[in-house]
């Protein structure tokens, strides 16, 4: 009889223990930034394996969701007559919403996922054992700079993202639909505000670049150091980023467009 | 300072999404027209604002002169008070009148001035004396009903 309720303290300790273990990570990643700062160059790097390496598959993804946006926004914008619309349509939507979104989606599946897989890595080799006997801390010198790249890399891979499909709505709204070019412009200047909807986005995007590097790091740094171990913590980081990145997007536009 | 053979290409990434957030708030976004001029602020009480909304244009003859800054209700006269930011470089006369416009059929709403004969101009802080409230689709189909009602059966009582 005691069994379950036994478990069930056992199961909830454990988690707020884990709960607990994330929550110091964090706060030593971001402690980290002043021992970033001083070795730069290691951020720099960071920063060309996630933000360089994302940017092909970010641009083109931007581009087709640009595509998709206007063709789906005129079909149903004609019928009211009101087909220039479509550039405020495809403009805010993707500043608002799709550009921080897919393009952190887009990052948790092309640099979370190499993030956890190196950092799994290193602990199943050694390596961060080792670094820890030379004295050396393996948060300042590989995990946090990674963090801040992630911090740094997001915010510019969804501005790439929303520009790279406000081109692509263009492109098939104006040349291929027949849009006015003169109103497709204005009507989206007339709608997107610069602090409301451009500074919120980018405020998005921040979050989720914290949100993935630091879902990544914390599934390598935790994962059992095998095989087996490193790629379920591969799959639960693409898993996780993806739950908490939907989520926190739901709460951040409840609290910034609510009026 | 170290430097990494990776460094063109970062400086490179990092300007691209400056570059792209920089076609943001220019080209998609209204930084251009962001108003940044000295203003002065007028009141204007309305009966009915309709669905007028904070920011939405001021406009004289067309032209855009300023913005509504807020919208709040006074419950000593039961109205709608309305403040608007004029720009500071244009004037109008004190006996000016404001009224509530819809661009398009279903565009949004703005509000209109209309420039009096007054020597004197509107300073900050002064009122607008003469409003027009926004047109309410609801009562003019019911006005409409009415008179067509009223119509039918006057022409059957000949």
């Amino acid at each position: 009889m005691k069994a379950l309720p036994t478990a069930i303290g056992r199961g909830l300790r454990l988690k707020l223990v884990d709960w607990g273990w994330s929550a110091r990570l964090l706060g030593q990643l971001l402690l980290g930034l002043g021992a970033c700062l001083r070795r730069f160059v290691l951020v720099r790097e960071q920063i060309f394996y996630l933000g360089n390496r994302s940017l092909s598959i970010i641009g083109v993804s931007g581009l087709f969701v640009g595509f998709v946006l206007a063709l789906q926004g005129y079909y149903t914008l004609q019928r009211y007559g009101s087909a220039e619309a479509v550039g405020l349509l495809v403009a805010l939507s993707l500043v608002r919403e799709l550009g921080p979104v897919v393009a952190a989606l887009l990052f948790a599946g092309r640099a979370g996922t190499s993030l956890t897989a190196e950092i799994g890595l290193m602990k199943a080799g050694e390596q961060l054992s080792a670094m820890e006997m030379m004295a050396v801390d393996p948060i300042k010198r590989v995990l946090a700079p990674r963090f801040w790249a992630g911090f740094i890399a997001m915010p510019l891979l969804a501005a790439v993202f929303s520009a790279v499909g406000i081109v692509g709505g263009y492109l098939v709204a104006v040349p291929l639909i027949g849009v006015d070019a003169g109103s497709f412009w204005s009507q989206m200047q007339g709608g997107v505000d610069v602090f409301a909807d451009v500074g919120n986005g980018v405020i998005k995007s921040v979050v989720f670049g914290v949100t993935v590097s630091f879902v990544a790091l914390l599934q390598g740094y935790a994962c059992k150091p095998t095989p087996e171990g490193v790629s379920a913590a591969t799959t639960r980081t693409v898993v996780m980023s993806s739950l908490a990145v939907l989520a926190l997007d739901f709460m951040l536009t409840a609290m910034m467009f609510s009026i | 300072m170290q430097s990494s053979r990776y460094d063109a290409w970062v400086g490179f990434f990092v300007l691209l999404g400056g570059a792209a957030l920089l076609f943001l708030a220019l080209k998609a976004g209204n930084l251009l027209s962001l108003n940044l001029e000295d203003t002065y602020t007028v009141t204007a009480k309305f009966d009915n604002i309709g669905g007028l909304k904070p920011r939405a244009a001021v406009k004289s003859a067309g032209v855009v002169v300023g913005r509504v800054d807020s919208i709040s209700f006074d419950d000593k006269s039961f109205q709608a008070r309305v403040v608007l930011k004029l720009n500071q470089g244009v004037a109008f006369p004190k006996d000016s009148s404001a009224k509530i416009l819809t661009s398009g059929l279903l565009g949004e709403q703005y509000i209109g001035l209309e420039p009096g004969a007054d020597e004197k101009n509107l300073a900050a802080g002064d009122m607008i004396k003469q409003t027009q409230s926004a047109v309410v689709l609801e009562n003019l189909i019911g006005q409409f009903l009415y008179n067509k009602a009223a119509d039918a059966s006057s022409g059957e009582n000949k």
